[in-house]
C-alpha cells in the first residue's frame, strides 16, 4: 500500500444540499408529446439543440423512470385521465413543466375539446410560454426549473 | 427507381373458409368502453370490391387460448407519433387484428373555425398538421379565395410554392427521420433534425415563427419574402442534397435497414384506394397520383418535377418514395428561385386586402376601411367549395361553406393522416408485432391532422 | 388562383353526371362554384354511391356534415366527396337529412374508407348511418353527451382569469 501522501480531499456540505444537486443534475424527462409543440420538444433534444447538454437528454419512455414531464402541447378532455394516470405512475420527486400556451392556458382554443390548463389536473411548476416555444424558451424552463430545485425552493 | 416488384408476398395467402369469430371476439379492454370491431375480417372480404385482395385470415384451432391476448399500445407510447392509441389482437408474435382508436388530441378546430372570420382561419388551421403547417394554410386560403373569385397575383404565388415545398422538404426529413429511430437508426433521427433547423431558420426570417406560421392568407401571403432569400435558400438548396446523400449512404443498402423494411406493411394499389389512403402510401404502392400534377394548384404546373412511385407498396417503398419527394421539391424550389416574378406579394382587390400603410396616414376612409378589414372581416359570397391540395401525407382538402358573412358557416378538413390511419389494420394484419412500429413510422400520421 | 379553378366542367364530365342521374333518377345534377354536385334523397344514397363507384369513382375521399340550423328547412346536409383517380374527376354529393330523423344509409359497404369518416360524422353531428359495421364516437369520449359540432351545441369557451401571481425571477 502506497502511502497517502497528499492531505485528504475534502469538501463539506449539508447532507440536503447534495441531494438537491443531484437531483438537478440528472432529471430524466418523460417523453409526454401531445402536438405540435412535442416537435419543438424533439427538436430540443436533438443535434441542433441538444439538450444533453444539461444531463437531460435521457427522455425515458416510462413514467416509472422519469422524475420530469414535460406536458408539450394541447390537453384534450380524453386524454386528461391518462396524463394524471401517466403523472400518477412517476415515481417522487417529481416535476411538471407545461410547454406552450395550450398546455398552459388553453391557448387560442377555448372551446369544449380541450382543458383549460394542464394545471387542473396536475401540478405544474415551471410554464413555458409561446406557440410553440422554440427550443432555447424549453431550455430557459429547464434552467429555470433546475434553479429552483438547487436553490431549495421546488425540492422534493 | 424502384427496384423490381418481387412475385408475390407470401404473406397474403387467401383463405376459404370464412372464420368463426363468434366466440373470443368480445374482447374488451381494461378501460372498457372501446371494443375490437367484430367480424371485421369477415366483412372486410366483403368490403372490398374491386380489391384483388381476399382476407386470409382463418382461426387456428391448434392455437391455445393463451396464445391470443389483446394489447393496448398508446396514447402515450414514444412510437406512436404523438397520443394514437391501438390495441392489437397477438396470437403469440403475430398480429392478428389492429384497431386504432383516436381522438385523444381532439381540438375543437372546427368548431373554434366558425368563431373566427376569414382572416383569422388561418391561426387555427396552421395548427391541424403541425408538420406541414403552410400546406394547411394554403389549402384554406385557396377554398376561401375560390369562393371570393379573387386573383392572386403571380409573387405570391410563386412564394406559396416555395414555401409548401420547402415545407414538404421539412416534413419528410421529419418522417424519415422518426422512421429511422422508431426502428432503431437513432443517428437519423439527429441527421434528420439537424436539416431541418436549416429550413426553420428560413421559415423564422420569412414568417417570425419555426413553426404555426399563419404566413399563407387569403388574398396572397402576409409578408414579402426577406431581403437576402435567395442566399438562403440557396444554402438550403447545397446542403440539403448533400445531406440527403449521407442518409442513403446510412440507410439504402444497410442490411439491418432492409431487413426491417422490405416486405413489411404491405399495401396494395386497389386497398389504398378502397380505404381513401393517398400520399405516398398510394404512390409507394405504384399509383402516380399527385394532385400537384393532376390538379395543380398556384400555378404549380409551370414547374417541372416527377411524380416517385414505388411498386411494392412497403416500408422500404415508402421510405425511398419520400426520399425522392424531397429531391423533386428542391427541383420545384430551384425553379421559383430563378422564375420569381416581380409585383405584389398580395391581392390588391381592396376588398380583401387592406390598404397600403402610407394610404392609411393621409386618408380616413383608409384607415376606417383598414380597421374593419381586421375586425369584422372581410364577408365572404355564400357557397359551398372543396378544394384539395396535395400535402406531404396525402391529399389534403378544405370544404368551406359560407353564408354571405365574416365568418364560415362550416370548415371542415379533409385530413390526410386520419384516412391513412384506416389502412394501419390491413397493413399490420398478420405481420410480426415487432414491425408495428415501423408500420406506423412509415405511414406518418400527424395526430393534430387525425383528431383535429 | 390561376389552373386549378376548372371554369367549365369537361364535356366528359357531363356524360357520367347524366348517366348517374340515369340511373338514379332522384338525383339532381348540378353545379357549385365549378365543381360538380348531385343532390339525392337519403333512401337513394347509398345506390348513387354504387353507381358512381361503377363509374370510376374508385375513392370516397371525405364525408362531412353541415349543420343549416335556421338557414335552411331541412336542417342538415351530408357532403360525400368522391375522387376518380383514373379518370381524374372529383363529384359532391348532398344528402339533405332532417333534423328529426338524422339517418342515411351507410357507404362502409360500397366504401370502406367511409368507415372513420362516418364515425366523425356521428360523433361531431349525430347523423346515424345506418348499416354501419362500428358506428361508435371516434373524436370525443365514450360517455361524452350531445355532438359538438352542431350549431345549438355551445363552443364551450370559458371565461379567461387573469390571476395576480408571485412573481417569478
Ligand atoms: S401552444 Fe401552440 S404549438 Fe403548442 S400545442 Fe398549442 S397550438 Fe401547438
Amino acid at each position: 500500500m502506497a502511502q497517502l501522501t497528499a492531505p485528504p480531499q475534502l469538501l463539506t456540505t449539508t447532507l440536503g444540499k447534495a441531494i438537491r444537486w443531484s437531483q438537478q443534475q440528472s432529471m430524466w424527462p418523460a417523453t409526454f408529446g401531445l402536438a405540435c409543440c412535442a416537435i419543438e420538444m424533439m427538436a430540443t433534444g436533438t443535434a441542433h439543440n441538444d439538450l444533453a447538454r444539461f444531463g437531460m437528454e435521457v427522455f425515458r419512455a416510462s413514467p416509472r423512470q422519469a422524475d420530469l414531464m414535460v406536458v408539450a402541447g394541447r390537453v384534450s378532455q380524453k386524454m386528461a385521465p391518462v396524463l394524471r394516470q401517466v403523472y400518477d405512475q412517476m415515481a417522487d420527486p417529481k416535476w411538471v413543466i407545461s410547454m406552450g400556451a395550450c398546455a398552459s392556458t388553453g391557448g387560442m382554443f377555448n372551446n369544449y375539446a380541450l382543458v383549460q390548463g394542464v394545471d387542473q389536473i396536475v401540478p405544474v411548476d415551471v410554464y413555458v410560454p409561446g406557440c410553440p416555444p422554440g427550443p432555447q424558451s424549453l431550455m430557459h424552463g429547464i434552467l429555470t426549473l433546475q434553479d429552483k430545485v438547487v436553490s431549495g425552493e421546488l425540492a422534493r | 427507381m424502384m427496384a423490381e416488384p418481387t412475385a408475390t408476398t407470401d404473406i397474403w395467402v387467401s383463405g376459404t373458409e370464412a372464420p368463426d369469430v363468434s366466440e373470443w371476439m368480445v374482447a374488451g379492454t381494461d378501460e372498457g368502453a372501446q371494443e375490437m370491431e367484430r367480424d371485421e375480417t369477415v366483412e372486410r372480404s366483403v368490403e372490398q370490391r374491386g380489391s384483388r385482395v381476399v382476407d386470409d385470415w382463418v382461426v387456428d384451432d391448434s392455437v391455445d387460448d393463451d396464445e391470443r391476448m389483446i394489447v393496448n399500445m398508446g396514447p402515450q407510447h414514444p412510437s406512436t407519433h404523438g397520443v394514437l392509441r391501438l390495441n392489437i389482437e397477438l396470437e403469440g408474435e403475430i398480429v392478428r387484428r389492429v384497431k386504432p382508436i383516436i381522438g385523444y388530441l381532439h381540438t375543437g378546430m372546427e368548431k373554434t373555425a366558425e368563431t373566427l372570420t376569414f382572416l383569422q382561419g388561418g391561426t387555427n388551421v396552421t395548427r391541424m398538421d403541425y408538420l406541414a403547417p403552410l400546406h394547411n394554410e394554403l389549402c384554406y386560403s385557396l377554398a376561401t379565395e375560390k369562393l371570393l373569385g379573387v386573383e392572386i397575383p403571380p409573387r405570391a404565388q410563386a412564394i406559396r410554392i416555395l414555401m409548401t415545398e420547402l415545407n414538404r422538404v421539412s416534413s419528410h426529413l421529419v418522417a424519415t427521420a422518426t422512421n429511422g429511430m422508431d426502428i432503431g437508426a437513432l443517428s437519423m433521427m439527429m441527421y434528420g433534425f439537424r436539416e431541418r433547423e436549416l429550413i426553420l431558420a428560413f421559415f423564422e426570417k420569412t414568417t417570425g415563427l419555426r413553426m404555426n406560421h399563419n404566413y399563407i392568407r387569403p388574398g396572397g401571403v402576409a409578408a414579402d419574402l426577406p431581403d437576402g432569400w435567395e442566399e438562403d435558400v440557396a444554402e438550403i438548396l447545397e446542403r440539403i442534397p448533400l445531406a440527403m446523400r449521407d442518409y442513403e449512404d446510412l440507410l439504402k443498402e444497410n442490411p439491418i435497414w432492409l431487413g426491417r423494411t422490405r416486405g413489411v406493411g404491405i399495401i396494395t394499389a386497389d386497398e389504398c384506394l378502397a380505404y381513401g389512403v393517398t400520399g405516398p402510401t398510394l404512390r409507394a404502392a405504384g399509383v402516380p397520383w399527385d394532385l400537384r400534377k393532376s390538379q395543380p394548384y398556384s400555378g404549380i404546373e409551370a414547374y417541372e418535377f416527377d411524380v416517385v412511385t414505388g411498386s411494392r407498396g412497403d416500408v422500404y417503398d415508402r421510405y425511398r418514395v419520400r426520399i425522392g419527394e424531397m429531391h423533386q421539391s428542391l427541383r420545384i424550389i430551384e425553379q421559383v428561385v430563378d422564375t420569381m416574378p416581380r409585383g405584389d406579394y398580395k391581392t390588391t382587390d381592396r376588398k380583401v386586402s387592406p390598404p397600403p400603410r402610407q394610404r392609411i396616414d393621409e386618408s380616413m376612409e383608409a384607415l376606417i376601411h383598414h380597421f374593419k378589414i381586421y375586425t369584422e372581416g372581410f364577408k365572404v359570397p355564400a357557397g359551398e367549395t372543396y378544394v384539395a391540395i396535395e400535402a406531404p401525407r396525402g391529399e389534403l382538402g378544405c370544404y368551406l361553406v359560407s353564408d354571405g358573412s365574416g365568418a364560415p358557416l362550416r370548415m371542415h378538413t379533409r385530413a390526410p393522416s386520419f384516412s391513412n390511419l384506416q389502412a394501419l389494420p390491413i397493413m399490420m394484419a398478420d405481420s410480426l408485432v415487432a414491425d408495428t412500429v415501423a408500420c406506423i413510422a412509415s405511414l406518418d400520421p400527424v395526430m393534430g391532422d387525425v383528431d383535429r | 388562383m390561376s389552373g386549378d379553378s376548372s371554369p367549365g366542367p369537361p364535356a366528359a364530365a357531363d356524360e357520367v353526371l347524366a348517366s348517374l342521374s340515369e340511373a338514379v333518377p332522384s338525383a339532381e345534377a348540378g353545379h357549385s362554384v365549378g365543381d360538380h354536385v348531385i343532390r339525392v334523397p337519403a333512401e337513394d344514397l347509398a345506390r348513387l354511391a354504387g353507381a358512381a363507384r361503377d363509374h370510376g369513382f374508385e375513392m370516397c375521399s371525405d364525408i362531412t356534415v353541415v349543420d343549416y340550423l335556421g338557414k335552411r328547412r331541412v336542417r342538415f346536409e351530408v357532403v360525400v366527396n368522391l375522387l376518380s383517380v383514373q379518370h381524374n374527376r372529383r363529384l359532391r354529393i348532398l344528402v339533405p337529412v332532417p333534423e328529426g330523423d338524422p339517418e342515411v344509409p351507410s357507404l362502409v359497404p360500397v366504401y370502406p374508407g367511409a368507415n372513420f369518416l362516418e364515425r366523425e360524422a356521428y360523433d361531431m353531428f349525430g347523423i346515424r348511418f345506418a348499416g354501419h359495421p362500428d358506428l361508435t364516437r371516434i373524436l370525443m369520449p365514450d360517455d361524452w353527451m350531445g355532438h359538438p359540432l352542431r350549431r345549438d351545441f355551445e363552443v364551450g369557451a370559458v371565461p379567461v382569469q387573469f390571476k395576480a401571481s408571485p412573481r417569478v425571477t
